[in-house]
């Protein structure tokens, strides 16, 4: 809606939650709307914050771990990861290879679990019922298969500084396997499904275009960078871990709507699921876990440590100051940046058009909180 | 028995007719829900509910036990009247159809001459319910539901009028037991296939089912005009919306699939309504099929789409089918 045409008295607020079914948590987006367009949405945060950060700077750095699993609930282990490899090259602790392949094959089968949660999510904000449970029995495999070896479902503690909590089993190996060759094989109904439903295209093409330039400005990182066309992952242009020796591509969008962002996780899971088949063929024997000091000393000054989290650039900034505990520790989010063009994309759209938007940014509210 | 001899038989019959009717919306409200949770849950590879009874099949009147057990909550600043208003006014206008729609030969409360202008006019009334509910909500998604009702109804009522224009002008009347009657030979939907199509489309909207369930968009709207509706006052909505599914299937059923005909059945006069109810729950299994299947269409979209599709497409059959008749 042109502003000029819009009349000051025919306007009024709408508080979309902080308990609404689309905005996946408590997050709060106040709504400046003429009858069914929003004229300025302002997203309103704070309602989950629970000082994860200062709790990271009050104790000694392995009483954190913990924590780093319950901001982004969702995709927990690559939180894990960022902060033991922040750790680990902060006090010059060794990791034994085997450790990193684990570390990797882990995180990548979380990255898939979030992007199965999320394309469910996104769906039933587009109001489809069905692919949330579809999304969900896939999803579920996942968890089973890492509940198995890190003892939890969802807010994982499974790396340690030095490596990892235990070895992989057979087990593992196999049912890892067996859910990669299922997973392909449900391709097909998501395509179906979802991919080539003309509803659901008509809901998302050209809708919320994120231009390239635009995408930088607001420091917009992951999957909804890659949906603008800039083929930018920390896996490869800062590659941590063992990233650099396996052999995947970065998938692109090319107009930056809704629809390139949902087409650019399909096919990263792809792409996770290539990682994970390479790393379980090249797993390098040997222990999982070297020595660490009993209470880890973090020299002075500062250290930054990114990782490449489902939701995208995840920065752990530290602080040390001659303590086992950070003097400063800072955690960059993606969700946070990602947000924060929601104002600029949702001004004179339609509602439905914004709950789309939202829906393909992929946001975990108590990760910007944190 | 002195008094009932007294009075007159047409009227003992019609509130003979009127109980079975609201015994059957009731009946029918109970084994819609089932179905829909059933099919959804088989859609979505689940069992759906199976706890209550054998499969789950008291599970709706246990649902129902609890609806009526809850309170009725009036949230504060509502307009009180129009909020206790419109749950009834969703419900009632539902159950008028059902008496003028033939269910088997001799199975038919009233055979009005405008039974068809009848169906439509009571059908229409709904919207009102929910503009009134809406309204009276004081809430501003419950608002936007109404709105959202009123344009949609609005835009779907007419290709719903024109397609059954179509098949009026191949029987020549209003009457739906004759229209039923024209159907002997040969079944409306082969000669009238896209009227049928408009009709089915325009009917899942009529009846605010997705992909058309717009005023309900949970998504969007959290709830839509039902917002604020908890207990009974919620559930005489559902009653009203399931009710209204029927309706439309067995107007559907009446028009283009033949009412009652089909392979003949002894006292084909009254059990012809095992045929119309097989053809009525196979469209009812469709419609809850699309609900599980697709996305929800956006709001200009699904205006664009009864304007620019469905208002055209329509006007041409009849036009077609005019001249076909005259020829």
């Amino acid at each position: 809606m042109r502003e000029s045409t819009v009349q000051e008295h025919n306007r009024f607020f709408l508080n979309m939650g902080p308990q609404h079914p689309s905005t996946h948590g408590v997050l709060l987006v106040v709504l400046e709307m003429d009858g069914e367009y929003v004229l300025d949405p302002q997203p309103v945060l704070g309602f989950i914050h629970r000082m994860h950060e200062k709790i990271g700077e009050s104790r000694p750095c392995q009483g954190f771990m913990p924590n780093t699993a319950r901001m982004d609930y969702v995709c927990a282990l690559p939180y894990n990861h960022g902060y033991v490899s922040l750790i680990e090259k902060k006090a010059g602790i060794e990791v034994p290879e085997r450790a990193e392949y684990i570390r990797v094959i882990t995180s990548e089968l979380n990255r898939v679990a979030s992007h199965l949660l999320w394309l469910g999510a996104y769906l039933l904000d587009l109001g489809a019922f069905t692919p949330i449970l579809y999304g969900f029995d896939d999803r579920e495999h996942i968890l089973d298969i890492l509940e198995d070896i890190t003892g939890s479902r969802l807010t994982y503690c499974y790396y340690r500084f030095g490596g990892v909590y235990q070895d992989i089993d057979d087990r593992f190996v196999e049912s890892t396997r067996a859910f990669i060759k299922r997973l392909r094989k449900r391709y097909d109904i998501y395509e179906k499904l979802v991919t080539k439903n003309i509803i659901f295209i008509k809901r998302t093409e050209n809708i919320g275009i994120i231009s390239p330039g635009m995408a930088i400005r607001y420091g917009i990182t992951g999957p909804n960078l890659r949906g603008s066309g800039i083929a930018y992952d920390i896996r490869k242009k800062e590659p941590y871990s063992v990233y650099p020796e396996f052999d995947f591509e970065v998938p692109v969008g090319e107009r930056g709507d809704c629809l390139d962002r949902y087409m650019v996780r399909v096919r990263e899971m792809e792409q996770s699921l290539r990682i994970i088949e390479q790393a379980l063929d090249n797993l390098p024997d040997g222990p999982v876990r070297s020595k660490v000091p009993k209470n880890i000393k973090l020299t002075p000054g500062d250290c930054n440590f990114a990782v490449e989290a489902a939701r995208g650039e995840l920065s752990y900034y530290l602080v040390g100051d001659g303590t086992g505990v950070p003097y400063r520790l800072k955690i960059r989010v993606p969700s946070y940046s990602n947000l924060s063009c929601l104002p600029e994309l949702g001004q004179g759209i339609l509602l439905p058009d914004l709950v789309s938007i939202m829906g393909s940014l992929d946001l975990v509210i108590p990760e910007i909180d944190r | 028995m002195e008094i009932l001899s007294t009075l007159p038989p047409e009227l003992i019959r019609m509130v003979f007719a009127a109980i079975i009717i609201i015994s059957f919306i009731f009946l029918n409200a109970v084994m819609m829900g089932y179905l829909e949770r059933k099919i959804a849950g088989h859609v979505q590879r689940r069992p759906g509910p199976m706890e209550v009874g054998f499969h789950g099949i008291l599970q709706l009147i246990v649902d129902g036990v609890k609806l009526v057990a809850k309170e009725l909550l009036v949230p504060v600043n509502v307009d009180r009247t129009l909020f206790r208003l419109a749950p009834i006014l969703s419900f009632t206008p539902v159950i008028l159809p059902l008496l003028v729609i033939p269910f088997s030969e001799k199975l038919q409360a009233r055979d009005l001459h405008l039974g068809l202008v009848f169906i439509v006019s009571m059908t229409s009334i709904n919207v009102m319910a929910l503009v009134v509910g809406g309204w009276g909500s004081n809430n501003k998604y419950s608002m936007f539901g109404a709105m959202r009702a009123v344009a949609q109804s609005i835009a779907y009522e007419i290709p719903i009028l024109l397609s059954m224009l179509a098949v009026i002008l191949m029987a020549n009347t209003f009457s739906l037991k004759e229209i039923v009657g024209a159907q002997q030979k040969i079944w409306f939907i082969l000669l009238q296939p896209l009227a049928f199509i408009i009709y089915i489309i325009s009917g899942v909207a009529e009846t605010n089912r997705a992909p058309f369930d717009l005023p309900e968009a949970e998504s969007e709207l959290t709830a839509g005009f039902h917002t604020e509706y908890s207990g009974m006052g919620f559930s005489l909505f559902f009653l009203g919306e399931y009710t209204n599914m029927f309706t439309v299937a067995s107007v559907a059923t009446v028009l283009f699939l033949g009412g009652w005909h089909g392979p003949p059945l002894p006292y084909g006069e009254y059990l012809g309504i095992v045929w119309f109810f097989l053809k009525v729950y196979f469209l009812l299994f469709f419609m809850i099929m699309i609900r599980w299947t697709y996305p929800r269409v956006r709001f200009d979209q699904l205006l664009n789409f009864a304007w620019k599709y469905l208002v055209p497409f329509s006007l041409a059959n009849i036009l077609i089918t005019a001249v076909v008749i005259k020829l």
